[in-house]
């Protein structure tokens, strides 16, 4: 039990599936390699398209991960949340069968859903008409359908839930399974592996006038750079298990972290931009409060790192309120994997656990100093070596979405 | 797509099996090579969506109608087949 009298709930499993990286250490060892995932499209033909590159998952055989029975029902995306939660669930060596049958749920975040699969249908009903239209598609396009998968894969049937806060969701996905813990869930699979790099989930993320076009992978996507176009998309995330801590200490699981706080905040639209950023301090400042954190305690922040030059900005200036100019170390690890959706925030989470397991910031690729106006302490060109206790993980969706987590390691 | 062959041809459980493979995948613990034909659907890891998915099929690859309502009295696949193959001789 915390001072409050409540529940902590720690992290005893971690799976990632990430364009540089499948699997939570290849991943990491890319990632401090400096090793990008980012490349040009080969999914589908994107000479027709603004946008050439993308951070696809390659090296991926479903076959070899997926049931047979699961295939002709599950777009790519759910056949990648299906291998980051089994890595998880086996990383934590938390046998949910031992549990009460409803002592473990599923918690997940989506932007879009199965669109890859979803895609493929419609284009079998306009063309050949709905008796070519899989009985799948009933479900394997909706944005709740990891969550469905996951759950019936591991016999989970805890409280389950999907949050749709475009790329807030990562962290309000874990805040919403913190949530059922504190009420006496034992155990939630939970975070977020998202994307949909088909033309159908491609094409609405393209209004929103943030994706780069450029056609360099190593200048598209520079969070916080003099340069800075514009995002990358890519498709990929991390499932934890969060446990209650007192259960995890019973079993002798090994913990990398305590989730020590969240917040979310929301934005009314639309934001003066002297004011852009506020609702963003507002979630970084309620997590640190729910955690009992000082600013000045906080040994790394995770930034949400959008990559467009007037949401760096109010980050910047947000980051820059709270913790001082330049105060605390500040990186984006998803320079190298594009923008995740909401499997984004999921993952920087799982990143920081690494980072502060191993005492080193993963620094933020392809830019080679912030631009100005930017007063923070990005951490560029290699890894920081650094003892370090707490990170802070910073998430924004599309639509005025703010979300905040704190990780502690455990002392 | 069948041609006009096709749709004059018997289902044989080796065919059922196929589509079914393809349609709706193979559980691990289950050989659908071996006796199945009057194990329930159930038992061989198939729900009803599965059994809706391989309806479809064999009615766009057979070129035969079979109504929504003809899941209601199949249990196994020697119902689906004598279902499946009333149809192809009706047609």
């Amino acid at each position: 039990m915390s001072a409050g009298g409540t529940v902590q709930a720690v992290v005893t499993g971690v799976g990632v599936a990430a364009p540089n990286g499948m699997g939570t250490e290849a991943y990491w060892a890319a990632t401090l390699a400096g090793r990008s995932g980012i490349a040009p499209t080969t999914r589908y033909d994107a000479s027709g398209y603004p946008l050439r590159l993308a951070g696809e998952v390659r090296d991926f055989d479903p076959g070899e991960h997926i049931p047979s029975r699961l295939l002709p029902q599950t777009d790519h995306g759910t056949r990648l949340s299906l291998y980051a939660a089994d890595e998880a669930l086996r990383d934590s060596a938390l046998d949910p069968g031992r549990l009460d049958p409803y002592g473990m749920g599923v918690a997940t975040a989506s932007s879009m859903g199965g669109f890859e699969f979803g895609q493929r249908e419609l284009q079998n009903l306009w063309s050949k008409g709905g008796r070519f239209v899989s009985a799948y598609q009933s479900f394997a396009w909706f944005y709740a359908v990891n969550t469905g998968q996951v759950s019936i894969r591991h016999g989970l049937r805890g409280s389950s839930s999907t949050v749709v806060t475009d790329a807030a969701g990562g962290l309000d996905a874990l805040g919403n399974a913190r949530r059922q813990i504190r009420k006496g869930t034992t155990a939630m699979l939970a975070g977020s592996v998202d994307g949909a790099l088909c033309p159908l989930g491609l094409a609405g993320q393209l209004s929103s006038g943030a994706m780069s076009t450029g056609s360099r992978a190593d200048r598209a996507f520079l969070p916080f750079a003099d340069g800075a176009g514009g995002q990358v998309p890519g498709e990929g995330g991390a499932f934890l298990v969060l446990e209650d801590a007192v259960s995890a200490r019973r079993r002798g699981a090994r913990s990398y972290g305590e989730l020590a706080g969240y917040a979310a905040t929301f934005d009314p639209a639309p934001v003066p931009s002297d004011q852009a950023g506020e609702g963003l301090v507002r979630a970084i400042r309620r997590a640190l409060r729910d955690a009992g954190t000082a600013p000045e305690d906080v040994d790394v922040v995770f930034a949400d790192a959008a990559g467009v030059p007037e949401l760096d900005r109010a980050e910047s200036r947000a980051l820059g309120e709270v913790f001082g100019p330049g105060g605390v170390p500040v990186t984006a690890p998803k320079s190298m994997t594009g923008r995740l959706f909401a499997g984004g925030a999921s993952l920087d989470l799982a990143t920081a656990l690494l980072a502060l397991r191993d005492g080193a910031i993963p620094h933020t690729a392809n830019v080679s100093r912030p631009g100005p106006g930017h007063p923070i302490d990005l951490v560029t060109g290699e890894p920081r070596e650094a003892d370090l206790r707490r990170a802070l993980v910073v998430a924004r969706g599309r639509g005025g979405f703010n979300a905040a987590a704190v990780v502690r390691r455990d002392t | 797509m069948s041609d006009a062959n096709t749709a004059v041809t018997e289902l044989s459980v080796e065919d059922l099996t196929s589509i079914m493979r393809s349609s709706a995948g193979e559980d691990e613990s289950v050989d659908l090579d071996g006796d199945i034909l009057d194990s329930a659907f159930t038992d061989l890891g198939y729900d009803s969506l599965a059994l809706l998915e391989t309806v479809a099929r064999i009615s766009r690859d057979h070129g035969v109608e079979l109504g929504d309502d003809v899941l209601d009295d199949v249990e196994t696949p020697r119902d689906l087949l004598a279902v499946v193959n009333r149809a192809i001789a009706a047609a």
